[in-house]
C-alpha cells in the first residue's frame, strides 16, 4: 500500500542539531530555498551541549515534502539529529519588540492597558513612542500587533518561533514521535 | 612524525592507496605540487588540458574502476572549471575527492587575486564541503573526506585548503594509518557518531514482505538502477532477476548492471526506452527498482507512471524514498545485501506468459544495410571489432542514447556516461580516466560533433600519456537531439543547432599527433576501425551521418510512458 500523506499545507516546524561550524546555517537554509520554499522562520542558538547548535525552522508545506526535507538534512554532514515537531506535542514560542507611536498621554494609557492583558511589558519609553515587549505563541503575538496597529507601529523585531516538546521526550531521545523511515542512525 | 602540510595530504592519500590523481596546478596550490614533485614516483599526476577534463577523468577513474578518484586544481578559475565535474559526479553518485587550494587566511573574503568562495559554490553539488584553515586538521579532514566519498551513496566531496595551510614551513604531528585501520582515529569515530559509516542494515522484516508481495505477483518488472553499478551488485541482481524470471529493464545510469545480452533484458526504459521496457512498465503488476530515483527521464509522467503495478523501491539512500514516485514498498540499504537476502529466500519462479507478452516486442537487434553509415552500423561494427570487456565513455546526446541502445554491457563500469547532469564533453575526459585506471583494457570513447568541440582539446592529454584511446564521432554536422526535439516540437525551426563549422576532425587529430580518419560507410568505418585498433595508439574515427537520424523510439518529456511520439524502427 502506498503511504498516506496529508496534502494539507500546514505549519511544520522542523528542529535540528547541528554542529558549530562555519557556514551550517546556510547549508541547511540552502536545502529549503531549493526547494522554492520561503522558510517562515529560521532561529539558531546554543543548546546545553557545547559546540552544538539547535536550528528550529518553521515552513509551509505537506507532509510528504516535509519528510523528504527533513531526510535531506539527515544527509548533512554537521546535522546530528532532525525531528520534525507535532503542533499537538510542542510548544512554540516568539519574541516580539513592537515600537508604538504613543504622542499623547490617553494613547500611552491605552496601549498601558492592552500590555497588561496580553502580560506584554513595555520596555523603552519616549517622547513619542513606547516599545512593547511580548513573549508567547504567534498567534497572540499577532493578535496584540494587531490591535497596537490602530496606534501606528513604527517597527517590529521578532525573534521568530523556537519549540520543544511537552513532556520528558527531549530531541536527544532516539524513539520518534511520528513514524519516519528511520532505522535509527543518519546514513551518508 | 613531524611532516610538512602538503606531505601529509600526500601521505593521506597514500594511506587510500591512491596512484593516480588528476589535476592543473596554479598559483595558490604551489605547495602541493612541489611535494608532489618529490612524491612523482608514488603518485602519478596527469596533467591535463583544462580543469573540467580533470575532474571528468577523475570521475571516469573512479567510475571504471569502483575506487575514489582524485582531482587536484587552484583556486578561482581553477576550482569554478571543477565545477560542472563535481555536478556531473554528484547527480551520478560517484565517489571523487576534490581538492582546491585558496588564497592565504589574510586575504580571505577581500576578493584578491584568483580567489573564489569555492566551498559555498560546491555546497548543493557535493555530499561535503570542507574548507580548511589548520593545519592540525588536514590528516582529519582527508580521512574524513574519503570516508564520506565512498560511504552509504558514493559522491564527490571538496576540501579547499587555504595557502597558508599547506605553508612549507611549518611542520604537523602525523601518522600513516592505512584506511582499513581508520576506524582508531578519532575524527572518523566522530563522523560515524553521527552518521553511520557502513550501509544501513536492511529491515528483515521489509525482506519478507517483498517476498509475499513477489508471490502474488504474475506479471513482475525488474529496473536496474545506477545503484546496482555502483553497489556492484551485478551477481546478485543476475541471481534475483533469473530466479524471479521477470524481464529487466535498465536506465542509462544502470547500464552494465545487468547484461545487455541476457534474454531477459528488454533493454532502455524511459524517453527513449523501448516499447518492450516501456509496455512492461505500463503492464506489470509488481515493478521492483533497484537504485533508481525514478527521475523524469524513466517516470515521465509521474501520475500514470506503473499504475496497474504495486511499485517497491530498493534503495540505499533513504532520502530517495518516495521523492519521485509514491511507492508501495521500499527496503532501505545497499543493492547487494539487499539482493543477496533476497536470493536466500527466493524460490525458482517461472512467467512464461507475461515474457512471451513483452520479450517478442524487443526490436532486431543488428543494423540493415544501406549505402551511407547509419548509426547503428558504427555500433554493430564497435561491438564486432572490439574486445568484449571494453569501457565505453560517451557524451551526451543521439549518440550516447544510441550507443547504450545498441551496445551491450556486461558488467558495472562497462559504460561511462552522464546520465543524471547530462554533461556534454564528459566522454573524452572519462576515457582517460578509465584507460588510467584499467591499462590492461581498451577505451572507445563514443561522442558525437557538437560534444567533442566542447572538450576535444583533451586529445593532448590521451597522445602525451600515450593512450590507445578511440574517439568515434558521431558526425552529423548539427546539435542532434536538440534538433531532434525541434524537428518534433517546434515547426523544425533549427535554432542554433546547425553546426555548420571547423574543425576538420581528422587534420585536429593529426594536429594533436594521433591519427585520424573519415568513413563514409560501414565498409569505411570497419576498416578505419580495425586500423586504429591495431595501430596501438589513440585516434578519432569522424563517422558522416544524415543530420535526420532519429533515436527511436521517443516518448516525449511529461507524456505516459506507451504514449510514443516516435515509434520503434519505422521512419
Amino acid at each position: 500500500m502506498k503511504r498516506e500523506f496529508n496534502a494539507e499545507r500546514k505549519l511544520y516546524t522542523m528542529c535540528m542539531l547541528v554542529e558549530d561550524t562555519p557556514g551550517v546555517l546556510s547549508l541547511v537554509a540552502r536545502l529549503f530555498s531549493r526547494k522554492g520554499y520561503n522558510i517562515e522562520s529560521i532561529v539558531s542558538g546554543a543548546t546545553d551541549r557545547p559546540g552544538v547548535t539547535r536550528i528550529s525552522i518553521e515552513i509551509i508545506t505537506d507532509e510528504l515534502t516535509m519528510e523528504l526535507l527533513a531526510a535531506q538534512c539527515r544527509k548533512l554532514l554537521p546535522v546530528k539529529t532532525v525531528r520534525i515537531l507535532d503542533e499537538n506535542t510542542c510548544i512554540r514560542r516568539e519574541i516580539a519588540l513592537i515600537k508604538v507611536r504613543a504622542e499623547d498621554h490617553s494613547t500611552r494609557d491605552e496601549i498601558i492597558q492592552l500590555v497588561n492583558i496580553f502580560r506584554a511589558k513595555i520596555i523603552d519609553v519616549g517622547r513619542e513612542s513606547l516599545t512593547v515587549w511580548v513573549f508567547g505563541s504567534e498567534s497572540k503575538n499577532t493578535a496584540l500587533i494587531q490591535m497596537l496597529s490602530e496606534f501606528g507601529i513604527l517597527e517590529i523585531a521578532k525573534t521568530g518561533t523556537i519549540a520543544i516538546e511537552r513532556g520528558r521526550s527531549t530531541i536527544y531521545d532516539n524513539n520518534k514521535l511520528q513514524e519516519e523511515y528511520d532505522y535509527g542512525k543518519n546514513v551518508l | 612524525m613531524k611532516l610538512r602540510p602538503s606531505q601529509v595530504i600526500l601521505e593521506c592519500l597514500l594511506e587510500q592507496e591512491v596512484d593516480t590523481v588528476f589535476g592543473y596546478p596554479g598559483g595558490t596550490i604551489l605547495n602541493l605540487y612541489d611535494e608532489l614533485y618529490r612524491y612523482q614516483d608514488k603518485i602519478h599526476h596527469i596533467l591535463t588540458a583544462h580543469e573540467q577534463g580533470a575532474a571528468h577523468a577523475a570521475d571516469g577513474y573512479a567510475r571504471s574502476t569502483g575506487k575514489v578518484g582524485v582531482c587536484f586544481a587552484t583556486s578561482g578559475p581553477g576550482a569554478t572549471n571543477l565545477t560542472t565535474g563535481i555536478a556531473t559526479a554528484h547527480l551520478d553518485s560517484s565517489p571523487v575527492v576534490f581538492i582546491t587550494c585558496n588564497v592565504e587566511e589574510d586575504q580571505l573574503g577581500r576578493d584578491a587575486f584568483q580567489e573564489v568562495d569555492i566551498t559555498g559554490i560546491g555546497m548543493p553539488i557535493t555530499k561535503a564541503a570542507f574548507l580548511v584553515r589548520d593545519p592540525r586538521k588536514i590528516a582529519d579532514v582527508m580521512r574524513q573526506a574519503f570516508a564520506v566519498a565512498s560511504n552509504g551513496r558514493p559522491g564527490p566531496v571538496l576540501i579547499d585548503f587555504l595557502k597558508n595551510v599547506t605553508n612549507p614551513n611549518q611542520e604537523v604531528d602525523y601518522e600513516f594509518i592505512p584506511w582499513r585501520e581508520h576506524r582508531r582515529c578519532a575524527s572518523i569515530q566522530e563522523l560515524n557518531a553521527s552518521h553511520e559509516l557502513k550501509s544501513p542494515e536492511p529491515d528483515r522484516q521489509d525482506i519478507q514482505t517483498l517476498l509475499d508481495m513477489i508471490a502474488q505477483s504474475e506479471r513482475p518488472l525488474l529496473i536496474c538502477g545506477g545503484g546496482v553499478v555502483r553497489g556492484r551488485a551485478h551477481r546478485e541482481f543476475r541471481e534475483f532477476a533469473q530466479r524471479l524470471d521477470a524481464p529487466v529493464a535498465i536506465t542509462v545510469m544502470g547500464g552494465g548492471g545487468f547484461p545487455g545480452a541476457n534474454p531477459l533484458t528488454t533493454g532502455m526504459i524511459g524517453m527513449h526506452g523501448s516499447q518492450a521496457s516501456n509496455t512492461a512498465v505500463a503492464e506489470c503488476d509488481l515493478l521492483i527498482a533497484v537504485g533508481c530515483r525514478f527521475s523524469n527521464r524513466v517516470a515521465l509522467d509521474p501520475s500514470t507512471f506503473a499504475s496497474q503495478a504495486k511499485i517497491v523501491q530498493i534503495d540505499i539512500d533513504r532520502a530517495e524514498i518516495d521523492k519521485n514516485i509514491l511507492t508501495d514498498h521500499h527496503i532501505i540499504g545497499s543493492a547487494r545485501q539487499v539482493l543477496a537476502m533476497l536470493n536466500e529466500h527466493l524460490p525458482q519462479y517461472h512467467h512464461e506468459e507475461w515474457k512471451a507478452h513483452i520479450l517478442p516486442l524487443r526490436a532486431p537487434s543488428t543494423a540493415e544495410d544501406s549505402p551511407q553509415l547509419n548509426p547503428q552500423q558504427i555500433l554493430d561494427e564497435l561491438q564486432r571489432q572490439v574486445p568484449e570487456d571494453t569501457v565505453f565513455a560517451t557524451d551526451v546526446g543521439q549518440h550516447q542514447m544510441w550507443a547504450i541502445k545498441y551496445l551491450h554491457f556486461a558488467y558495472p563500469g562497462q559504460l561511462l556516461t552522464s546520465g543524471g547532469f547530462g554533461a556534454m564533453g564528459f566522454g573524452l575526459g572519462a576515457a582517460i580516466g578509465a584507460q588510467l585506471g584499467n591499462p590492461q583494457k581498451r577505451v572507445i570513447h563514443v561522442t558525437g560533433d557538437g560534444c567533442f568541440r566542447m572538450n576535444c582539446h583533451e586529445l593532448c592529454t590521451v597522445e602525451h600519456y600515450d593512450l590507445p584511446i578511440i574517439t568515434v564521432v558521431f558526425n552529423n554536422g548539427t546539435l542532434g537531439m536538440v534538433r531532434q526535439w525541434q524537428s518534433l516540437l517546434y515547426g523544425k525551426r533549427y535554432s542554433s543547432t546547425t553546426l555548420d563549422r571547423g574543425p576538420d576532425f581528422v587534420k585536429l587529430a593529426e594536429a594533436y599527433g594521433l591519427s585520424g580518419y573519415r568513413v563514409r560507410t560501414r565498409a569505411e568505418m570497419a576498416q578505419a576501425l580495425a586500423q586504429a585498433l591495431q595501430s596501438g595508439r589513440g585516434a578519432v574515427i569522424d563517422c558522416m551521418l544524415d543530420p535526420d537520424e532519429m533515436v527511436r523510439p521517443m516518448v516525449a518529456g511529461g507524456s505516459a510512458i506507451t504514449d510514443f511520439l516516435l515509434k520503434e524502427g519505422a521512419n
